[in-house]
């Protein structure tokens, strides 16, 4: 093979070293382009490409991946009505009444979902992909290209070193050559040198990283598209089935068949939660167990299984999640006619207290329809300051509920809908106010009935999904931190061996090598390993002999 | 399990004495950095990519032995910890503050075995990995970046940075110990799992390497201001600040290598939060403000990183994202953790 000497200077040099880096001003060796191109010409095609490029270019990539930060703030910041507790969208706007709304219609109170923020993602990935794709054309075509020439003037690359050995100039290259590729450095034997580089991975590792991204967004699709994701709250001694009507809430994926869903049921036989006695947790939860039977579809065997926190149940692809818990007093409501209602009813946990609120609709009750507001104490006691009822454990270690009964009309038949958890009283009176220990029984007056308070049993709220982007999207997450290793922890460098007779008629070895700059230090090593093996090979004679013999 | 209160007063005594050793060895910098010999900008810069005019043959066994590639000058890029310097014959005047700088250091080991120490039994006293709430977590921060600051003295030359290191550290410390200390007390029931193990270590670890990248970026703001102020020939203020520095490339670099090792780190961090997430929630990304925030400090810091390989953007426009990213660390942990409520409110505060 001919060798060919490229005439080195100092701009040869920085070029050969600007061949190694990305940062020139015209799109680098990977044809990535640095900046935003100047205007467009005229016609349509000539505007579309000054887009194009325009998008695929690095500056534009950080101008979207900082809108996407930006954007994301205000999600975090500002309740939002998909997150995790979407009543405190309606919490602002009771506290911002002219501010809510201006931001409802920029879309604030749904970022993540909204279409500004889609748009920044979508076109972060188009420009992703328009710049990685043709970027891994190049290189894996650069990948089959052989190493570059030597330098003429190996002495002037950053590292570098030579001395005189008694070798042949053939064998040192020989034995040069073979310990490169050992080292696994693509190494070509040129007539008078050995050229080497090693490194590719790292472009590798970089691309498979930003082509990861893009396969977590097809997974995250998959997901949305495909999955569902569902919550119901069930009461100790109830049971569940997998069907939408079930559900409390139901959100399927666009492709989702209904009718066809995993058909596995469970009964929730008991739930028990266990809190911090004493000490400067008191009060803080210990542990959370739901102690469920299912069974995986109607004719398999019912088995006993308890779901935790941090241990859902899994069947068919579906996973079911302990969420919430509460409590759900049992009532035994008389009306005025005889008539007798046995209730029990969930109540929820207000966020800040120990108190679980709720209410019983009694649409049936006669002569007029009855309605019960209550909020039930595990722990109640008296608040010494304000003398109200609360709760002072959220175990219950001395139950009560404290109610107030209402006579009239629910509202129901107005048509339009209500919340199960509250009572409208706007068309009631109220009768009574008391509090109730388990046991106990309020007769309202006028005859107008009694309200007996028996007990309590617990609820348990479950989040079940179905995820089928799951799997690709967990493998395209390891593949994206395998990339990004590689590609922030190999450096790409060359490294090359000259031996030729000298003017003394001794063979003189030439070593030298170029890295990255951002990433040295680790090269200087490299490279004195690689000469202190070269030197075992071809061993320096002379006076350095006597010095490295030293060392 | 009881909470083992010996432990935990002991591990309240072992803290103090941390901030004390570290507070020590604050000064001891400090002293090293304005009257010590100061950096030789010029030895240092021969690490940068030049050409190199002449040539040493017999150089390549006799500087084998501190396995540095040949150089014309010894290049002072060698091992910091014992604090001896390669440095050229220097005048003795300077051989007090060496001395001093070199005691800084062992000051900052002892300060960091106090504080392994404080973390060890506070952990033991608990009965759990200490990592529950906001004390625990900041003294876990402060022992990262130190243990990242001693590390990288082990790799490079980076007394440099003890000044702008352990002010932090020793603040964040007096904060956590005055503010959100709260007493030892064994975890929820949601944070049951050995994914705390590995997602809050993960975070730890790459929010402690930030830390130390974030000292050597502010340093490289005052050393480039400096620099390219002296080379318009205006005056600047703050000269003894900018003169007692390396060469803002050496900065430039050892900020890099801080992010770069961090990054891939802080990426695992927030996917093994994710997975963590998918097991007690069933949903493993639900933009808790936490999560977001943990994204928006991913997608500033990978910002950064675009930038160094984008034209007319490396060097201060660079650093400054960097900054901007330590910021949204801090909003993260301090903000979001006790002001805005979410999945994510285990601060304990």
């Amino acid at each position: 093979m001919s060798d060919t000497h490229i005439d080195v200077d100092d701009n040869a040099l920085s070029a050969e070293v600007s061949k190694l880096d990305t940062i020139p001003e015209a799109p680098d060796e990977y044809g990535t382009r640095q900046r935003v191109l100047r205007t467009p010409g005229g016609s349509a095609l000539s505007v579309l490409r000054w887009a194009w490029y325009s998008l695929t270019s690095m500056r534009t990539a950080l101008i979207l991946l900082f809108l996407l930060a930006l954007a994301s703030v205000p999600g975090s910041i500002l309740p939002q009505r998909g997150g995790s507790d979407p009543l405190r969208v309606s919490e602002y706007y009771a506290t911002h009444p002219t501010l809510a709304p201006i931001l409802d219609r920029l879309g604030l109170f749904n970022v993540f979902g909204s279409v500004w923020f889609a748009a920044i993602y979508l076109l972060l990935f188009i420009s992703l992909a328009g710049c990685v794709l043709p970027r891994s054309r190049r290189h894996f075509k650069a990948m089959r290209q052989r190493p570059p020439a030597a330098p003429r003037n190996i002495s002037r690359l950053p590292v570098s070193t030579s001395w005189h050995t008694d070798e042949s100039p053939d064998d040192a290259l020989a034995r040069a050559h073979e310990l490169l590729r050992s080292k696994r450095f693509r190494a070509d034997r040129a007539a008078s040198s050995v050229n080497a580089e090693k490194g590719h991975l790292r472009e590798t590792g970089n691309l498979l990283f930003h082509l990861s991204l893009l396969v977590v967004l097809v997974g995250i699709a998959m997901t949305s598209v495909f999955g569902f994701t569902g919550s119901v709250l069930v009461k100790e001694h109830d049971g569940f089935t997998d069907t939408t009507i079930d559900y409390d809430s139901f959100s399927p994926g666009r492709f989702v068949n209904i009718d066809k869903l995993p058909p596995f049921s469970f009964t929730l036989n008991k739930f028990q939660a266990t809190f911090q006695r004493g000490g400067p947790a008191n009060g803080d939860a210990d542990s959370f167990a739901a102690h469920v039977s299912w069974q995986p579809n109607l004719t398999a065997k019912s088995r006993d299984y308890t779901i935790e926190v941090n241990h859902p149940l899994s069947t068919q692809g579906t996973n079911v999640y302990l969420g919430g818990h509460g409590y759900a007093p049992h009532f035994i409501v008389r009306d005025g006619s005889g008539n007798t209602f046995d209730e029990t009813v969930p109540f929820l946990p207000q966020p800040g207290t120990s108190q679980y609120n709720g209410v019983v609709k009694l649409p049936d009750a006669k002569p007029s329809q009855l309605g019960v507001t209550g909020f039930f104490l595990p722990t109640a006691s008296k608040n010494p300051v304000t003398g109200m009822p609360t709760s002072i454990f959220p175990a219950p270690d001395n139950p009560a509920v404290v109610i107030g009964v209402f006579s009239g009309d629910l509202g129901l038949n107005n048509g339009i809908p209500q919340s199960v958890y509250t009572l409208d009283t706007s068309k009631m009176t109220r009768l009574a106010t008391t509090t109730l220990r388990p046991g106990d029984t309020l007769t309202l007056p006028n005859g107008a009935g009694s309200v007996t308070f028996v007990g309590y049993d617990q609820w348990a709220a479950f989040n079940i999904t179905h995820d089928p982007g799951k799997p690709v999207v967990f493998g395209a997450v390891c593949a994206t931190v395998l990339g990004l290793v590689l590609s922030l922890a190999i450096r790409r460098r060359r490294l090359w061996v000259r031996a030729g007779r000298d003017e003394s008629g001794r063979t003189l070895v030439e070593v030298g090598g170029l890295t990255r700059t951002d990433a040295s230090g680790g090269f200087d090593d490299e490279f004195q390993r690689v000469v202190t093996a070269l030197q075992a090979a071809a061993p320096p004679t002379g006076q350095e002999s006597a010095s490295a013999r030293q060392a | 399990m009881a909470v083992d209160v010996g432990l935990a007063r002991l591990s309240n005594d072992l803290i103090a004495g941390g901030i004390v050793a570290y507070s020590v060895a604050f000064l001891g910098f400090a002293l090293d950095a304005a009257f010590g010999e100061g950096f030789d900008k010029k030895a240092s810069a021969t690490a940068k990519l030049a050409a190199v005019p002449a040539q040493v043959p017999a150089l390549v066994g006799a500087s084998a032995a501190d396995s540095l590639p040949p150089r014309t000058t010894p290049a002072p890029v060698v091992a910091d910890v014992a604090g001896v310097v390669a440095a050229p014959a220097s005048s003795d005047k300077f051989k007090l503050t060496r001395r001093i700088g070199a005691l800084a250091v062992v000051c900052t080991v002892i300060g960091w075995l106090l504080e392994g120490g404080a973390i060890l039994s506070r952990g033991l006293s608990v009965h759990r990995l200490p990592w529950g709430n906001m004390y625990e977590f900041t003294m876990a921060l402060t022992f990262a970046s130190v243990t990242a600051f001693l590390v990288l003295m082990t790799r490079q030359r980076a007394r440099f940075l003890g000044v702008f290191l352990m002010a932090p550290v020793v603040l964040a410390l007096g904060l956590a110990v005055l503010v959100l200390y709260v007493p030892a007390a064994p975890l929820m029931p949601a944070l049951h799992s050995y994914w705390l193990a590995i997602h809050v270590t993960a975070a730890i670890v790459a929010s402690g390497v930030f830390i130390v990248g974030t000292a050597a970026t502010v340093m490289f703001l005052i050393a480039d201001r400096y620099a390219l102020a002296s080379a318009a020939g205006k005056p600047v203020r703050f000269t003894a600040l900018a003169r007692m520095m390396p060469d803002r490339d050496v900065l430039d670099r050892t900020a890099y290598r801080a992010y770069a090792f961090a990054f891939p780190i802080w990426t695992f961090a927030v996917i093994a939060g994710a997975i963590w997430a998918e097991y007690a929630w069933g949903h493993y990304w639900q933009w808790d403000p936490k999560e977001t925030w943990a994204f928006i400090t991913w997608v500033v810091y990978a910002g950064y990183l675009h930038a160094r390989a984008t034209a007319g953007w490396r060097g201060r426009k660079a650093a400054y994202i960097a900054m901007l990213g330590f910021g949204t660390i801090l909003f993260n942990f301090f903000v979001v953790n006790i002001f805005i409520s979410g999945l994510h409110s285990y601060a304990g505060v």
